[in-house]
């Protein structure tokens, strides 16, 4: 039974406050039927007695206390889902906005999901191979992983993340998969650059959207992440699909989230974000992995610009603690113009130990993964100390890390968004490389490894 | 028992009415689902509960009943190799039974009900017992046996008892009270969480617990019943340093809490764990390991829970005159679920919103570990070690957790960035990191290793030390203004950062290193060092000593297997006596 109130007492920002209501649970979806007819959404949000608070996902324009009507809907915000979905564009309420045929819809699933049993997971171990040196070489993305990329305004984040969703495989296997996209606040162009570019490709078949642009309801950004997870989940776990999920940008999402925490007055943590961002990102960011009973597996790669590109703000950080890795990028590189310009001290891969190696990439993988982190990282000291001191302060070995790090970002480092290289050239790129360190240099490479990959000139 | 009604639902805090009759800290069941919930609060006939479950379709009306029970554990066989969530529910059960996704009101019993265990009885009919006597046996796993003890608290004489196979809640015996009442014996008891489990006495700790990690034991070692914490930024190898330490510490037991952390952090242990042995006992590690796992996205209550579900099965197996160890993986996400109920409930926020009890609830946690000499007549002594996790925001460790932590904890491993873009790991900051514990371990390392580890590693600081000085020098005005023996404590600085300090987690030979091995790599360290200054002295150029050949095999000495080493280290201690002498006699020339 649906039960229809006129009591609603009090509207501020994304809050409204209902009176006399009965039988309304935490949670619940509700429609608000204004005077002319038009029918906006809401969400339970607290249950007081026989009072509840809702959060809006529309504006509150238009809103009359006295002839709004409030209906609860008996089941909180749910999404239809179908195998159908794929090629379609949706809103940030899962309604399709593309004027295609109404959508068979095989079951409808509640947007939250439920936590995956650890007992249940399957640890990510499968390569993928997107075909960038800086990530397959360095920091290798495997089936079911969460990835964020760190960027910041300007920076070429759609790019890559485009890049990736084009070149992306998993060698010797014939899997069906398919790519999610949620656009979160982000401008029309920034959606339309990856809209055409999955059309170009013909990615776009495969492709579901879900599509909340900067001009759409802010509140409605809350849900909108969570929907693509939905379908996710559903592609994944129920059609045995690999399914990679791309979420831009997670910085609108927070903000979001923390516009309905100050409207409620909340007790808030650094900067004003709610003391629960953590625990609300995790909900998301955890829906990503491989389960028992089930082909499928969600990869997931959410992009968030820092704030002044700075890495210690609360959303970043958060992020970071989750997810497991992060790609930075890097206003320096990108203004040499090395692209993609991924910042690769900073960057991080947790699991990438689990998917490389003899058998999966090449056993020389994790040696010279290393060995090509520190001296890179090396070599980036000594130029700093070349610009302090000049060049004749440096010790002979590390002009040589100096020269080392100059070749590492013009040839390793930058390789354009269109080409794709096989993890076997990305390797011997980087062998080629530490060829300009001595042998005895390079401590963190089996001597035998050396000796059979180093090139002999 | 005591009915209520729902007034109130906010995330995971419902206030109910008609509550008055019930006991704060009681578990009750909210809902048509049962959800579990613990009364946190009660104002009048209204109580607080916060639930451990996602609360989602709770609304006014909806029935909450009270256990009258606060919310405990079972203690018992079974619990070794098993993983559980934050109020110990059997995920593995779980699992298997309801499907991959964690369901809500699920309600199974924490021990298997039907595995049967063989008991093996240490008392006899008509002996007196105390609390903390042992009943009797049973092997729980190749490498625990576990102690059946009487429960705190209780006394009297043994009506009855059993060999044989019991299930968990089977009697096997039964025990006449003073009072003249007969009770059942069984293998398994309980405990309520939040009280930690008595013992006869709190004693300091003089031993160490080894850990295999270079860094941990030469510089900054853990005492065994001692308390450690890990601050560090994401991406710092935090829970590198966490698995490390869960395998190779020299503990009976393991328990590892995965407290609101990810997902497949705790898959990697339970995947594993079963496949690697323990240096100690040669089986299998998942043998003596417990796994208490409330991952980031499972109900952020239950994550208050989990610490204290963890230290409690820790405390148990401590009673039984074991060396346990609790890992907590991150306390900051702990903290972090108080500071969100905190601010459901209203209170009055501390610092970053935390509420003001934080560091005394830290200090209580902390508090539990120790070593002490148990309850039961024999007097066996047990060890409870507590290492805890902290993820400071941006990396800060001036946030309020990590600050309250360092108030309580004896050491302090800080992990820095920067050390981990370089892949320096474990990436334990030499500098600012310690142990309170160092100089009571003195006489341990002393007696069991060598007479002069501790002027050893305090010379290991000390060259560390040295080394950040000269490198503001360098920094400044260049290598070239160093005098020789300032430039070669500088190799020798960075041969210790690199070639010992340096671990590799995931190389089978260079994870684990044991003391003795541990010992001659320092010392060919420094040897190195005191036979370089005296070819310098005779004349031999440092950039020439630095790039002898030697070096690199020094730098790969590390990873030599540990039954080959000490053929290996004489081995390279005699080239570095050829190539200096064929260095100093080519200057001299």
């Amino acid at each position: 039974m649906i039960r229809e109130y006129k009591t609603i007492e009090e509207v501020a920002g994304p809050l409204m406050l209902v009176k006399q209501v009965d039988g309304v649970k935490y949670d619940e979806l509700g429609e608000i039927e204004l005077p002319s007819g038009e029918v906006r959404r809401c969400r339970v949000l607290e249950v007081d007695g026989r009072n509840v608070l809702v959060q809006l996902f529309d504006s509150a324009a238009g809103l009359n206390l006295a002839e709004s009507r409030v209906r609860f809907m008996g089941h909180g915000v749910e999404l239809a889902v179908s195998e159908s979905m794929l090629g379609r564009v949706m809103n940030g309420m899962g309604k399709p906005i593309d004027k295609g045929v109404a959508m068979p819809q095989e079951k409808t699933l509640d947007i939250n999901g439920t936590p995956i049993n650890p007992a249940a997971r399957f640890y990510p171990s499968e390569f993928i191979e997107t075909g960038i040196s800086t990530i397959d070489g360095l920091n290798t993305l495997v089936r079911g992983q969460k990835l964020p990329i760190f960027s910041g305004s300007g920076l070429p984040h759609a790019n890559l993340a485009a890049q990736i969703a084009r070149q992306a495989k998993v060698r010797g296997t014939d899997e069906r998969f398919a790519v999610v996209f949620a656009a979160i606040g982000i401008t029309f162009e920034e959606a339309d650059f990856f809209i055409s570019d999955f059309k170009k490709t013909g990615a776009i078949d495969r492709t579901v959207l879900f599509i909340n642009l900067a001009s759409d309801p802010a509140i409605e950004r809350i849900t909108t992440p969570r929907m693509a997870l939905t379908a996710a989940e559903y592609l994944a776990f129920e059609c045995d699909m690999h399914v990679l999920v791309i979420m831009t940008d997670i910085t609108n999402y927070a903000e979001a989230l923390r516009e309905v925490s100050a409207a409620r007055k909340e007790v808030p943590g650094r900067r004003g974000y709610p003391g629960y961002l953590y625990t609300d990102l995790a909900t998301m960011y955890e829906r990503a992995g491989r389960k028992a009973g089930s082909n499928g597996s969600i990869t997931m790669i959410p992009i968030l610009s820092m704030p002044e590109d700075d890495k210690t703000h609360p959303i970043p950080d958060l992020t970071g603690y989750i997810t497991e890795g992060q790609i930075i990028l890097s206003r320096e590189l990108y203004r040499k113009g090395y692209l993609p310009p991924v910042d690769v001290l900073p960057s991080l891969s947790r699991l990438k130990d689990k998917g490389i190696g003899a058998g999966k990439t090449r056993e020389d993988h994790a040696g010279t993964m290393n060995q090509l982190f520190s001296s890179y990282a090396r070599g980036k000291e000594a130029k700093e100390l070349m610009v302090v001191l000049g060049e004749a302060a440096l010790t002979p070995i590390d002009r040589l890390y100096a020269k080392f790090a100059d070749a590492f970002e013009a040839e390793y480092v930058s390789q354009g968004f269109y080409e794709s290289r096989t993890i076997e050239q990305t390797l011997d790129l980087g062998w080629k490389l530490l060829s300009i360190l001595p042998k005895s240099e390079l401590k963190r490479i089996k001597p035998e490894l050396v000796a059979k990959y180093y090139p002999k000139d | 028992m005591v009915e209520g009604r729902i007034l109130k639902v906010s995330g995971p805090l419902v206030i109910a009415q008609g509550m008055r009759e019930a006991n704060m800290f009681d578990v009750v069941r909210v809902g048509e689902q049962r959800l579990i919930g613990e009364i946190i609060e009660m104002h009048g006939d209204r109580a607080s509960i916060q639930v451990y479950e996602e609360t989602a379709g709770l609304g006014r009306g909806d029935r909450v009943t009270s256990t009258g029970a606060p919310l405990s554990v079972e203690l018992g066989p079974g619990l070794i190799t098993s993983i559980y969530d934050g109020i110990q529910r059997p995920l593995e059960a779980i699992f298997k039974k309801y499907g991959a996704n964690i369901q809500r009101g699920i309600d199974e019993p924490a021990l298997d009900r039907e595995k049967e265990w063989f008991f093996t009885p240490a008392v006899s009919y008509g002996q007196e017992v105390v609390g903390g006597d042992v009943y009797g046996y049973v092997e729980e796993t190749p490498v625990i046996r576990h102690k059946i003890m009487v429960p705190p608290g209780k006394e009297g004489r043994i009506a009855e008892i059993h060999a044989g196979k019991f299930t968990v809640t089977a009697p096997i015996g039964k025990l006449q009270l003073e009072d003249g009442r007969i009770e059942p014996i069984t293998l398994m008891q309980k405990w309520p969480v939040r009280i930690s489990r008595p013992y006869r006495e709190k004693l300091p700790p003089v031993e160490p617990l080894i850990s295999g990690q270079r860094v941990i034991d030469a510089l900054f070692p853990l005492a065994k019943g001692g308390t450690a914490c890990v601050p560090g930024p994401f991406g710092s190898g935090k829970t590198v340093v966490q698995h490390q330490l869960a395998k190779w510490s020299d503990v009976d037991l393991v328990v590892y809490i995965g407290c609101g952390e990810r997902g497949n952090e705790m898959t990697d242990v339970l995947r594993e764990f079963p496949e690697l042995t323990d240096p100690k006992t040669g089986r299998s590690l998942m043998d003596r390991t417990i796994l208490i796992a409330n991952t980031s996205d499972m109900p952020v209550a239950a994550r208050e829970a989990s610490v204290y579900t963890g230290i409690t099965i820790a405390e148990y197996y401590r009673d039984m005159g074991l060396s346990v160890a609790v890992i907590a993986d991150s306390t900051s996400r702990w903290a972090e679920a108080l500071r969100e109920m905190s601010g459901r409930l209203e209170e009055m926020p501390g610092e970053e919103g935390y509420p003001a009890y934080l560091t005394s609830r830290l200090a209580q946690f902390y508090e539990r570990a120790g070593k002490v000499t148990c309850l039961g007549s024999d007097g066996r002594i047990g060890t409870l070690s507590a290492i805890g996790a902290v993820s400071p925001q941006g990396g800060d460790i001036s946030e309020p957790v990590t600050q309250a932590t360092l108030r309580i904890v004896k050491v302090f491993w800080g992990l820095d960035s920067t050390l981990a873009y370089r892949r320096h790991f474990p990436a334990i900051n030499w500098l600012n990191s310690y142990s309170l514990y160092r100089d009571r371990l003195n006489d341990w390392f002393s007696e069991n290793v060598a007479k002069d580890w501790m002027p050893k590693t305090n010379e290991l600081a000390r060259i560390l030390q040295q080394e950040s000085e000269l490198q503001e020098i360098v920094k400044l005005v260049g290598a070239d203004a160093l005098s020789p023996a300032d430039r070669m404590t500088m190799e020798t600085a960075q041969s210790i950062r690199e070639d010992f300090l340096q671990q590799n987690a995931f190389d089978g030979d260079d994870s684990y290193t044991a003391l003795p091995k541990m010992y001659a790599l320092m010392n060919l360290i420094f040897s190195f060092d005191k036979k370089a200054r005296l070819a310098i002295e005779e004349g031999a150029d440092v950039a020439d000593i630095a790039a002898l050949p030697v070096r690199e095999r020094i730098g790969r000495a590390k990873a030599v297997p540990v039954r080959d080493y000490a053929q290996t280290y004489a081995e390279i201690e005699a080239q570095i006596d050829t190539e200096l002498s064929a260095l100093t006699q080519g200057g001299a020339q």
